[in-house]
């Protein structure tokens, strides 16, 4: 990693731990609980958010000198839904079954605290190259814990990773099922979203003792 | 060497270690531990925690033996009708108990384990003593379940609901959520068809099914609920008095409401239980049952609606059918995760009674819903008991006020 300086190294490798936009910040929560019930739709809406918040770093950053400050909000809302009409004109082109799984969440990603919150924290401030690595990070750390929790909701709710039956069939009775193991059904609904979440908040906050605070 | 002197040794050899909390609690579980503190002013009481959990498991012990028997009678009644003729005569026999204790006592062990070795382990990586909080949970968990639930989702459950429902808040006495409603909960919502439908409050009925739509020459089990059967507008072929002694299928202990009475009776004279919990909860739910049957006698709701059967059951029916006699007795008196004021009880209480039946009626897909219902106002008990104490500040502040003026 010699192209990138220590501290441009910090600006990817802290969002995926110590300051992780979910885990720590507890930003993005809703895209979290209602997508991750399968792997591929966490991939993609993964993927999305990195696009989004990576060029939209750039390009914020790029006329962070001329945008006047009364009304930056409106023109980071603009930036955002822009790339967000890409992306989804991109799925419903290319992905369609995915996009209508995905339905109303690829829109709402303009609502995603993340986005705004590297706009405003970052990107107003910084050049094009770390704003562009921020975006990059977040976007990381973001996946990071969307991708878990999507792989755990899959193989435990449906017994299926990106759609492949990996713990045997249900309805032949083979693999595992075969000794009466079920899917758990729960793994499915949002609530047990959270409850992931929440569990890799817990390993997470007790292997780290500086993420406590104090009391 | 006694066992208690052995236990005392080994507890020396590991004080102060990691695994001394282990030690300790099976020492004390057993036997009154070796040193006892001579001097000094404390207070002598003998109702600490472990003699609380006793009381609560002594007024469960008739639900578990009737819930034995149940399961045996339930299991030969299905196949042979006749023997409902006469259920006193037919549930007090051999095989019923020989059936029932196998089916259900796995259950009982099965819980037990897995949820003291959870306690156990969270005892030694915390550092802290082993609370007797699971006593009670781990009895209650096997009573509120259908007999034929695979013990490999009990194991999961069980694992689930005392990490989640207790651990992460603390242990015993810090939980927000009844561990044993938590663990019903999960495998309600992970399994759900092994938790509803017709085939499941029966031994082998799911298994019976099976084996004739694969072409066995057998009679099919039904074991209805009555409250599934007047969710499908019909009429149940069960008797009041069937329904009071708990001749009825149904989860495991939770079927007979006298010896539910009795317990309750039991945790009153004991003062375990709050008296206010449970009045609050029967006039809760005796609210909500006529405000039901006043809708169907006014002619608001069509005799083929999917909530006429339970709508029009008599208001006072809703006590002995389901498991809200069960519930209200033992699970909404948890004096941990209920309404700590006695204003706020009676609250608590009423609201445990009147969400329990609007749920039974309401919820297409499952017609009972007490636990649910308990799990809602565990988590709403917290702030009315903080309503219940800001009015009261307010109350005195004018009091001083008029005072002071």
């Amino acid at each position: 990693m010699a192209l990138l300086s220590k501290k441009d190294r910090a600006l990817i490798l802290d969002p995926l731990a110590d300051n992780n936009p979910i885990t720590i910040q507890v930003l993005g929560i809703c895209s979290a609980l209602a997508i991750t019930a399968q792997l591929k739709a966490s991939i993609v809406m993964a993927l999305s958010v990195l696009f989004v918040v990576s060029v939209g770093n750039v390009v914020i950053s790029l006329i962070r000198n001329i945008i006047p400050s009364k009304i930056r909000i409106i023109v980071q809302l603009i930036v955002v839904a822009a790339l967000v009409i890409i992306v989804d004109q991109v799925l419903k082109a290319y992905a369609y079954e995915l996009s209508k799984q995905l339905s109303v969440f690829i829109g709402l990603i303009i609502t995603n605290c993340i986005i705004m919150g590297r706009f405003e924290a970052f990107a107003l401030a910084n050049g094009p190259w770390r704003s562009f690595l921020d975006g990059i990070g977040n976007a990381l750390g973001y996946s990071v814990i969307l991708i878990i929790v999507g792989f755990f909701r899959e193989l435990l709710g449906s017994g299926t990773l990106l759609g492949i039956q990996v713990l045997g069939d249900p309805i032949t009775k083979t693999g595992l099922y075969a000794i009466g193991y079920e899917n758990n059904g729960f793994m499915l609904l949002s609530p047990m979203a959270l409850i992931v979440i929440g569990i890799i908040i817990w390993v997470q906050r007790s292997r780290n003792s500086k993420l406590i605070e104090e009391h | 060497m006694s066992l208690k002197n052995k236990l005392h040794d080994l507890k020396m050899k590991y004080k102060g270690t990691k695994m001394a909390p282990a030690f300790n609690a099976l020492h004390t579980f057993l036997y009154m531990p070796n040193d006892v503190t001579h001097s000094g002013t404390h207070v002598k009481a003998a109702d600490d925690l472990k003699r609380t959990m006793n009381t609560v498991i002594l007024a469960l012990v008739p639900c578990l033996i009737f819930g034995i028997f149940n399961a045996g009678y339930q299991h030969y009644a299905a196949i042979d009708q006749t023997l409902r003729l006469d259920p006193l005569g037919n549930f007090f026999t051999w095989e019923n108990l020989t059936l029932g204790a196998w089916t259900v006592l796995p259950l009982v062990i099965v819980s037990y384990v897995v949820g003291l070795g959870v306690e156990f382990v969270f005892a030694t990586i915390k550092g802290h003593e082993v609370e007797e909080g699971y006593l009670v949970t781990g009895m209650l968990v096997p009573l509120i379940i259908p007999i034929d639930t695979p013990l490999w989702m009990l194991v999961i459950a069980v694992i689930f609901g005392v990490i989640l429902g207790k651990e992460v808040f603390g242990g015993t006495g810090m939980n927000i959520l009844n561990p044993a409603l938590t663990i019903r909960a999960f495998l309600f919502f992970a399994y759900p068809t092994w938790m509803s439908g017709d085939k499941v409050w029966v031994h082998e009925a799911v298994e019976r099914d099976a084996l004739i739509s694969a072409g066995s020459n057998l009679d099919a089990i039904s074991g209805e609920t009555i409250l599934g059967t007047y969710a499908q507008n019909q009429e149940p072929i069960y008797s009041i008095m069937d329904m009071f002694y708990g001749f009825i299928p149904g989860s495991v202990g939770e079927t007979s409401t006298i010896l539910i009475l009795l317990g309750g009776l039991f945790l009153l004279y004991t003062k375990v239980a709050s008296w206010r919990i449970m009045l609050s909860a029967v006039i809760g739910a005796l609210t909500m049952g006529l405000l039901f049957n006043g809708v169907v006698d006014a002619g608001w709701i069509k005799d083929g609606s999917n909530f006429f059967g339970l709508m029009s059951v008599p208001f006072w029916e809703h006590l002995i059918i389901g498991g809200l006699a069960f519930g209200i007795v033992y699970m909404a008196t948890d004096p941990v995760t209920g309404s700590q004021t006695n204003k706020g009880k009676w609250y608590y209480g009423f609201f445990i009674g009147f969400i329990s039946v609007m749920i039974r009626v309401f919820n297409p897909a499952y017609p009972e819903g007490v636990f649910l219902a308990i799990l809602l106002m565990n988590v709403f008990a917290p702030t009315i008991d903080h309503y219940v104490i800001q009015g009261n500040i307010k109350k005195r502040m004018k009091r001083l006020k008029i005072k002071s003026a």
